[in-house]
Order: structure tokens, then sequence, then C-alpha cells
């Protein structure tokens, strides 16, 4: 958990998750009305606009701050749009586009899918595992160098769920008139768009990793089998112990990525090789993790009263928002064989 | 109980970058004059005395220890980047490379004012060579089961016994050995070792070679009949050595020498994929550099941490188990994504004597300095477990 009061943004998430987001209590619950008393309380602090400058309507916090966020809401393993909105928010200040109240989220969310600006200033495509499109008031997108925001009941949204039964749509433009459209800036693309929301992704893996790790352990030392605890079997430990350094990897890529991404003037080589990385190295994480908690767990952990699915299940569908691991890995793969044998060391060496 | 695990974000400073520019142009002419092929694997278990000096002469060894034992007083974040260029290059540093990680730093905290003096200089010239005597025929992981014995006599110790598995200890000048000089006690199984400094060219000492399934020699067995040590080479406190392992311990188990060893056969695979890799290719390759990106990531937060003074015990062991396996690994997923490349590509016979290499030595990696049950143990303490 973050400490000190240099973490106050983290610190006052944190605070509002374990209030009204406490995974077990929303397991428990049969409806979904703690989404709307969450929202509230997360707007009242500012925190879903936080990349939003003040005079766009935001709080104006740093991509830092930001980036704690959703590490904390990873550990919460939130079931909200909170980090679409974060991101949304941003695009739009890329181009000076003031952000609405209300959830939203982001277009293209997969970095094969593109959406076209026509003649006529409207907008037109298909955009797949939108997360939360159905939840969103507005949808903040990307057409070509054009950054633009719609009202998400213009478009036409389908009922898709991801594995932990989150809202994930297909998203059809057809002839959308945004409500505003700006240009991007010089050299801002999709890859920019991919690249900011792989981070996102990555460090809230590594979040819900650290929730998993910690959720085992303490059962481990808890549950009684043969007479003894189940973690003083060594064959307990030592895939406990595999657990920590799966979410070890996925903390570093991830946290990695995110200052990176916080230092950097523009999003160049080095910024693809952490955040390549930090989508990949997560989402093998998510698989190892996920496979080794269940494992210690046993049957209860299967079942939907227990908490750890709320975890597992998002951590592995995350996997595959803003290009999949493997997507990443032929990119990466290609970028460094083109720049050749003998300044792979450099790069790595590099960061 | 905690579970929280602590990577920092740490980044070289610029000091380290100047430092990497003149490690590497050292090397690039070491490399021209022949003093060593970077494309032969096994470089880096391997030893050359003259290149060890020009290497010490540059201030590269030892250069964390105090100046007035002939280091650099610089950081260990600087020891790190000499460290993974000299295993990226693949350059022969068996003979100083013990001293330099783990026995000197000992010896600066154990050893009185005079031996200091004496000895620490010498590492730093690239002079001496260390050997650890900590297992036995019949001790290996299990430490504390060690036997070979050390008799109080007048003036010093007589040491009777064997160690096994003694890298270097053909070629040492040094050795520091764990003895026993109590039995252990009932309440502490640990109790009763003492650490040692051992001058190799003591009589009663005799060095037989292990050669080991690779052909190399690298292993020994270390006979000690009677061999006399004198009592200002005690290193700490009598019975008590188990209580020094700490600190040391975190340096050797996260360095990059914990992930790099096979690295040579990924270097090599770029080279024979090209700058067009086909897709199964590129996507495997994705991965491997993503997995290296982030064990150095990790490797570097550790010594971070260590230089800023706190103690990251679980943070290292986990360096150390996912690094070797990864790098145990590294040559059979080389293996998969070169299988289908044409046969005429030009480093063909490279890659294959260098893949033919690493998978024969890859079953020691997670063995030597720890196995990965005993890091993994040491892991679950850490979380809370045991």
């Amino acid at each position: 958990m973050a400490g000190g009061s240099d973490h106050i943004v983290a610190e006052t998430a944190a605070r509002i998750f374990a209030d009204l987001a406490d995974p077990q209590t929303i397991n428990r619950t049969q409806d979904d009305a703690w989404k709307a008393r969450l929202w509230s309380a997360l707007a009242d602090a500012g925190l879903p606009l936080a990349w939003v400058p003040e005079e766009l309507g935001g709080s104006g916090a740093s991509l830092a701050e930001g980036f704690e966020i959703l590490g904390v809401a990873g550990r919460y393993a939130l079931a909200a749009p909170l980090a679409e909105t974060l991101i949304a928010g941003w695009l739009l200040a890329r181009a000076g586009i003031e952000a609405p109240a209300g959830a939203m989220t982001v277009a293209p969310a997969q970095p094969r899918d593109r959406i076209t600006l026509d003649k006529d200033g409207t907008l037109s495509g298909r955009a797949s595992g939108v997360p939360f499109a159905r939840e969103a008031q507005h949808i903040a997108m990307l057409a070509g160098s054009t950054i633009a925001l719609v009202a998400a009941k213009d478009c036409r949204v389908s009922d898709g769920k991801n594995l932990a039964g989150d809202a994930a749509g297909t998203v059809t433009f057809n002839r959308v008139k945004p409500i505003r459209s700006a240009s991007a800036p010089a050299g801002f693309d999709q890859a920019a768009l991919m690249l900011m929301g792989a981070t996102a992704r990555s460090i809230e893996a590594a979040g819900a990793l650290e929730t998993i790790l910690s959720l085992s352990v303490a059962y481990a030392n808890e549950r009684v089998a043969f007479e003894r605890k189940i973690g003083k079997f060594q064959a307990v430990q030592q895939n406990l112990a595999r657990l920590a350094g799966e979410t070890a990897a996925a903390l570093t890529a991830a946290g990695s990525a995110a200052d990176t991404i916080a230092q950097a003037d523009e999003f160049d080589e080095a910024v693809f090789l952490e955040v390549a990385s930090a989508k990949i190295r997560s989402a093998e994480a998510a698989a190892e993790g996920s496979a080794i908690a269940h494992q210690v767990f046993g049957a209860i952990g299967f079942t939907n009263e227990h908490v750890l699915h709320r975890f597992t299940l998002r951590m592995l569908s995350w996997r595959d928002d803003f290009g999949n691991e493997s997507w990443w890995a032929a990119e990466l793969g290609r970028r460094v064989a083109k720049r050749g044998a003998d300044e792979f060391w450099p790069l790595i060496a590099s960061r | 109980m905690s579970t929280t695990l602590r990577f920092d974000q740490i980044r070289l400073p610029p000091e380290c970058e100047t430092l990497r520019a003149e490690v590497r142009a050292f090397l690039a002419e070491e490399i021209a004059k022949g003093t060593f092929d970077p494309h032969r694997p096994g470089n880096g278990d391997s030893h050359n005395r003259a290149f060890s000096k020009r290497i010490g002469a540059n201030g590269w060894i030892g250069m964390t220890w105090p100046k007035q034992y002939g280091g650099q007083e610089r950081s260990f974040l600087e020891r790190y980047v000499v460290t993974e260029e000299f295993r990226v290059a693949n350059a022969p540093v068996r003979l100083h490379f013990v001293a330099d990680r783990q026995s000197g730093p000992i010896l600066l905290k154990y050893a009185p004012e005079h031996i200091k003096q004496d000895i620490l200089p010498r590492i730093c010239r690239g002079e001496l060579c260390f050997v650890i005597g900590m297992s036995e025929p019949g001790s290996g992981s299990d430490l504390f089961a060690a036997r070979t014995k050390a008799t109080k006599v007048d003036g010093g110790w007589k040491i009777n016994g064997s160690k096994i598995w003694t890298s270097n200890a053909h070629i040492a000048d040094y050795m520091l050995g764990l003895f026993r000089t109590s039995p252990p006690t009932k309440e502490n199984r640990r109790h009763g070792l003492t650490q040692f400094l051992v001058d190799m060219k003591t009589p009663g000492i005799t060095v037989n070679p292990i050669i080991q399934m690779t052909g190399q020699h690298d292993f020994n067995e270390v006979v000690f009949d009677d061999a006399f040590i004198p009592d200002d080479h005690v290193m700490g406190e009598i019975d008590g050595a188990w209580k020094q392992a700490t600190s040391e311990l975190a340096y050797e188990r996260s360095g990059p020498e914990r992930f790099l060893e096979t690295f040579y056969v990924m270097l090599e695979m770029v080279r024979a994929l090209g700058p067009d890799p086909d897709l199964r290719s590129a996507e495997g390759l994705g991965r491997l550099v993503a997995q290296l990106h982030t064990l150095r990531r990790m490797s570097v937060s550790v010594a971070g941490m260590l230089q800023a003074g706190k103690e990251p015990v679980v943070e290292a062991s986990i360096v150390k188990d996912v690094g070797t396996i990864w790098e145990q690994k590294l040559p059979g997923r080389v293996r998969e994504l070169t299988a289908f490349l044409e046969p005429e590509i030009s480093n063909r016979a490279t890659l294959e004597e260098q893949l033919a290499f690493a998978t024969m030595i890859a079953p020691k990696l997670t063995i030597q300095g720890g196995t990965t049950e005993i890091l993994r143990g040491i892991i679950a303490r850490g979380l809370g477990l045991r």
C-alpha cells in the first residue's frame, strides 16, 4: 500500500474503495446499487478526471498519481470504468477537449480496429471489446489523427461481457456526429492510445496479483489438512514462492512502464519496450498466478461465493484489452529484430 | 506476516552511463586484440590472469570498497554496470569474480586490519582468485551439516576433512571456508561452524579435480590433512558463522549474473533471425525480450535498494529464482524459435555450438549458489509461511 503524504491521491482512492467497493461485500450483493454510490464518491474526490487539467474540467493530477490510483484499483479488482474514464479524459485533453462529467470509455480498445472520420465530420467503424461501453455516458475516441467525444447513446453497443462479467461490447459507429472533435497533436496516433491502455491494464493486473498473493498466503496459514496448516507443506510453499515471483515480475514491469511514461516527453522506442514488456509479462503472470492461487484454495476458491474469482477472472480478462500479449510480443519482436543484434543489448541496458 | 513485495523503480544514474561507455570501449579493444572471442560459449567460466590484472588496473574490481584498501568507493549501481557489460560480452572473469562479489566484502567486515591491508588491494589489482569452501561430500544445500573439523592448537587451528564442488580451487590463492569448531547444540543446529580464511598454499591441502559433464574442469575436491590456519585467519565469531550471512547474500543472489549466463544464445538468435522474422519467431522473441527486460529491472531495483541501505532479502531471492529458471529455459526456447530457419544462414555453426554448450550447462544454473528449492523456502519464510 502507498504510504506517506506524497501518495495522497492513491490513499484517497484506497479509502473510497475500502468503503464502497470492498470485493467481499460486492460479491455478496445481488444488485448494482453500489456502482452509483461508488462513482459519486470517486467523482467528488476528482479521481475519474485526474488526468484532465483543471481548465478542461479535471483535477489536474500527474500521470504518476493516476497510475497509483490504478494500482489501488487493481488491488480491489475494481469493476467500474475508472481506468477507462481516466484514459478517456487524458485522450480528450490531448486535443484540448473539455471532459464531461460521468463515466467514459475509449475506442478503439484493440490495436487493429479502426474508426474513420468521414468528410462530413461523422465517424464510422467498429470497435470490439470496448470495456464498460454499456455503462459509459460518453466515448472518447481516436479516428486517424482526430480525437473526438461522442455520446454513447448515439452508437450501437452490443451486450458482450468479459470473463469476469464486466461489460465489454462491440461499439458500432454508423455516421455518428461527435459532440466535439479536434486534431490530435502531431505524431499522436492509435499506438499511443494502445500504449496508455496497455500500461493501465498492466498496473491493474499487478495490483490484483498483490491481493491474490496476500489472500493465498493468509489462507495457507489458516487452512488445516492432514493435521497441519497447508502452508507448512513444502509443495504448497514452493507454489506460493512462485506466485510471489510472478507478482514481483508483474509489479516491476508495470511500475517500470508507468514510471517511463510519467517521465517521457514522447512515445519513443524506450516507452514501447517498457509498455510492451509490461503488458506481456503481466499477462503471463496473470495466467501463472491465477492457476497457482486456485490450486492453493482448492474447491472453495472455485465457488461463486468465494472472492478469489473477482481477482483471477478480471485479471485474465485484462490480458485481452488494448492488445493481447501475443500481439505486443510480435510487435516487440519485430522491432528488436529490425534494430539488429548489435543494438539489442544497448536497448535493454538503456532502461 | 507481510506479503508486501517491494521493487522500487531504480534508474541507473548518469555516471553509470559514462562508466558503461568506458567498459564497452575497453572490451572492444580486448576483443580486437584477441584476448577472448565473444562468440565462444563458456568464456564467462574461464580465467585469464593478465586480463584480470588489466581490469583491476582500470579500477573495476572491488570498486565499491574503501580507497584505503584499493577500492574506488563507487556505488553498487556502478558495479552493476561493470558486471553486466562483462557478462554480456562473454568475457573471462572467473579469476576475480568470486573475490569481487563475495569474498572481499566478507574480509572487509570480519578480517583483522593487517589482513585487509595485505589482501584487499591485491584483489583490486586482479591478482587473487578466491574459492568458497562450503559443500562437503555429506552436506550440500544443508550447509549446517558440515563436518570438516577445525581443532584448536597452539596459535591457530588444524583442519581435517574435505570440501567438494569447489569451483576455482585449482587456480585459487585463498579459500573462505566453513569449518566445524564445535558440535551443534540441541537448541540450535546451526551453531558450531566458523568461517576461516585459508591460504591455498598451506601444507596439508590437496586439490583433486572433478571433471564436469560438459568436459570442463571447474569443480574440485579439496582435502585437508592437518592443515594449519593461524588464529588471525578466523573471520568473525567462533561457532557463530550462521549469524554472518545476511546482506552479502542479497548481492550474491540478485546480480545480473543470475539471468545472463546463457544470454549469448539469445543474442545469436537475434542475429540468425535477421531483420524480418516470421510471425512465430517474432512473437517468441518479443516474449523473451519482455521477460529479460523485466528481470533486469527487478535486479537493478534490488541493487538500488541495497545501495540505499535497505534489506530486500526476499526480493533478492525472487530475482535468483525467477532469473535462473529463465536462463535455464532460454536455450530450449531459442532451439524452438530457430528450428525452421533456412539451413544456409551465415551464423548457423556459431548458433549450434552455443546452443549445444548452453544446453549442457543449463542444469547447473538452478543449483549453483543455492538451489531453487532452498530459495523458494527462503521466499516462503519471508512471506510468513513456515
